[in-house]
């Protein structure tokens, strides 16, 4: 029981979504910033009452809120969400919560999940973006780290390989990126590491990294660890997956759990359509069922499965995937190409940031990632 | 960037939300009804919740302006009775009608009534301005011969402004149905 207004953190909160335990949201953001984007959980219920309609009191808000629930109000930034939260405390609510850092900081945090281990020691970790939906990967073995897909929040992996005592020795992008700011230069920058990226995406690139390509192996730890290269286009032309030790196999923006990368990011749909085809039919079914897919992206809730874990067996996608199961081409190209979800926010911005081209401050950047990622064809 | 006449100016600049709308709502409670407020923000989500703010209390949002890192935002107070006034004077033409005689190039003046800050988010072009309270005293700005097509938003003010004209001795003067707030045809704005 509570008597004040009481501060959540997205740690916090994500804890809440990952365990579905109950939670009431009263979102008090306008309604297009809700309909574009919320948080969403198996037991989260949320209704959206925008701050500005309850200026002249909260009325309007209690009639809708269950009773004796925990109700956590959410807005942009936090500012609205106090100014309502403190008001329903004020009509005599118990137990109400107010989102640290609003979207903002949901939008920020990133809970690092373990997958499982390797064969010759060590684990792979998935980072999940819980608000945004990215996922990136943290490969360790015997003191040494890799990163793969570093987000933004690179302060975040740099924390972790600290407290297990790593050296971060790669940072790899899978491609350019265009739903969001990558932090894989600046993390390789500060920590003495090298960064990689498929060369084919890298064509404006302005800055030297090391060229990620077909076949080529890095080894992360003494041990047999190998970090084994496929190209894989289609998302963009030159997304490359990565085989990491034999078992899990990391697909970028190409294949998600419940959907397919979208080809149209780079504005060239018509013509990486054949290549995404040729990628999902032909390249990945040529590879072992086993293999435990790990994607850049989840886009719905009900993808997170145990503990938050994003994955799935290969072979198990070629049954539940709908993106895998357009046996006709010409349906393919139309569900690739035609009816798309809506660009994720300021992608062109950001893949101008990923180059190189622009530098926008750390508020702008945050600002340009606002929103889902949106990187499926089927995200809504 | 161009400056644009309201009757009140708010500083919100440098506030957090919800801080800018707490405030807009106070200032515009003490407006009188019709006249103009500018917001100054610098809180990027002012925009849209402005925006949805004005809409679901009838305020009527016009239009916004970005001057570096500040949002300038216009509002007109929303006047209950506007859209219900019975209009009075005799002689009107619809929206159609006017915009089939600016389309043959009829020789037509169209007067804008409404305020600076409406007419600058969007008005016909070729419009010349002159707000309602200021119509008297800058009568001599207009030439009794000529044909006057009065306009505002929803046809209100320009009834009283066509009434205010043939008192004056005006005789070809006639008021636009319903005025801006049904307009479909060309429009321009300051850039």
């Amino acid at each position: 029981m509570t008597t004040a207004l009481v501060g959540m953190t997205a740690q916090e909160l994500t804890s809440i979504v990952l365990n579905k335990e109950e939670l009431f949201i009263l979102d008090v953001r306008n309604d297009s910033d809700f309909n574009d984007w919320k948080i969403e959980g198996e037991s989260v219920t949320s209704v959206n009452i925008p701050y500005f309609d309850l200026l002249e009191g909260v009325d309007e808000a209690l009639g809708s809120i269950p009773e004796g629930k925990k109700v956590l109000v959410v807005c942009a930034k936090e500012g609205s969400s106090k100014f309502v939260g403190e008001q329903l405390v004020e009509a005599g609510l118990n137990e109400v919560y107010y989102l640290e850092g609003g979207m903002k900081s949901w939008s920020e945090h990133l809970e690092p999940v373990k997958i499982g281990d390797l064969k010759d020691g060590g684990s792979i970790y998935q980072f999940v973006r819980i608000g945004k939906g990215c996922l990136s990967y943290m490969i360790v073995s015997n003191g040494e780290a890799a990163i793969v897909d570093t987000l933004r929040m690179s302060d975040v992996y740099e924390k972790f390989a600290a407290e297990h005592q790593l050296q971060i020795k790669y940072t790899i992008d899978t491609h350019l990126h265009a739903d969001h700011i990558s932090g894989g230069r600046k993390l390789a920058d500060k920590v003495g590491a090298t960064y990689w990226l498929p060369p084919k995406d890298a064509d404006e690139v302005v800055f030297q990294y090391d060229k990620l390509e077909e076949g080529q192996v890095l080894t992360v730890g003494s041990t047999k660890l190998n970090i084994q290269a496929v190209y894989s286009p289609g998302h963009t032309i030159g997304s490359t997956s990565l085989i990491v030790d034999d078992q899990y196999f990391l697909t970028g923006d190409i294949l998600f759990i419940e959907s397919i990368g979208r080809p149209d990011l780079a504005g060239k749909a018509e013509d990486w359509v054949g290549d995404l085809r040729n990628t999902l039919y032909n390249r990945y079914k040529e590879l072992s069922d086993d293999l435990i897919v790990l994607p850049a992206h989840f886009g719905k809730i009900t993808e997170l499965g145990e503990g938050g874990k994003v994955s799935a067996r290969l072979g198990d996608l070629y049954y539940s995937n709908p993106g895998l199961n357009m046996h006709d081409e010409a349906e393919f190209r139309r569900a690739v190409t035609g009816n798309l979800p809506q660009q994720p926010n300021a992608y062109q911005e950001i893949r101008q940031t990923n180059m190189g081209k622009i530098t926008p401050s750390d508020e702008e950047q945050r600002e340009m990632e606002i929103g889902p990622n949106r990187c499926a064809i089927h995200d809504k | 960037m161009p400056t644009i006449k309201a009757d009140q100016t708010l500083d919100c600049k440098g506030l957090a939300c919800p801080m800018p709308i707490v405030k807009t709502k106070k200032a515009i409670d003490q407006l009188e009804a019709g006249k103009v407020i500018e917001v100054l923000a610098t809180d990027k989500g002012s925009l849209a919740d402005i925006q949805g703010w004005a809409k679901n209390t009838g305020h009527q949002y016009l239009g916004t302006y970005t001057e570096g890192e500040v949002l300038k935002h216009y509002l007109r107070k929303a006047k209950s009775s506007e859209a219900k006034e019975e209009t009075k004077f005799p002689h009107t033409l619809t929206n159609e009608e006017l915009q089939k005689k600016l389309e043959d190039n009829e020789k037509v003046t169209v007067l804008d009534v409404r305020e600076p800050a409406e007419y600058a988010f969007n008005r016909i072009p070729g419009a010349i301005s002159i707000p309602l309270g200021e119509l008297e005293e800058r009568i001599q700005e207009l030439n009794e011969e000529q044909d006057i097509h009065v306009v505002c938003r929803t046809g209100a003010r320009s009834d009283l402004a066509c009434q205010l004209l043939a008192d004056k001795g005006f005789k070809n003067v006639r008021n636009v149905i319903p005025g801006m707030s049904g307009w479909t045809g060309p429009t321009e704005s300051n850039q």
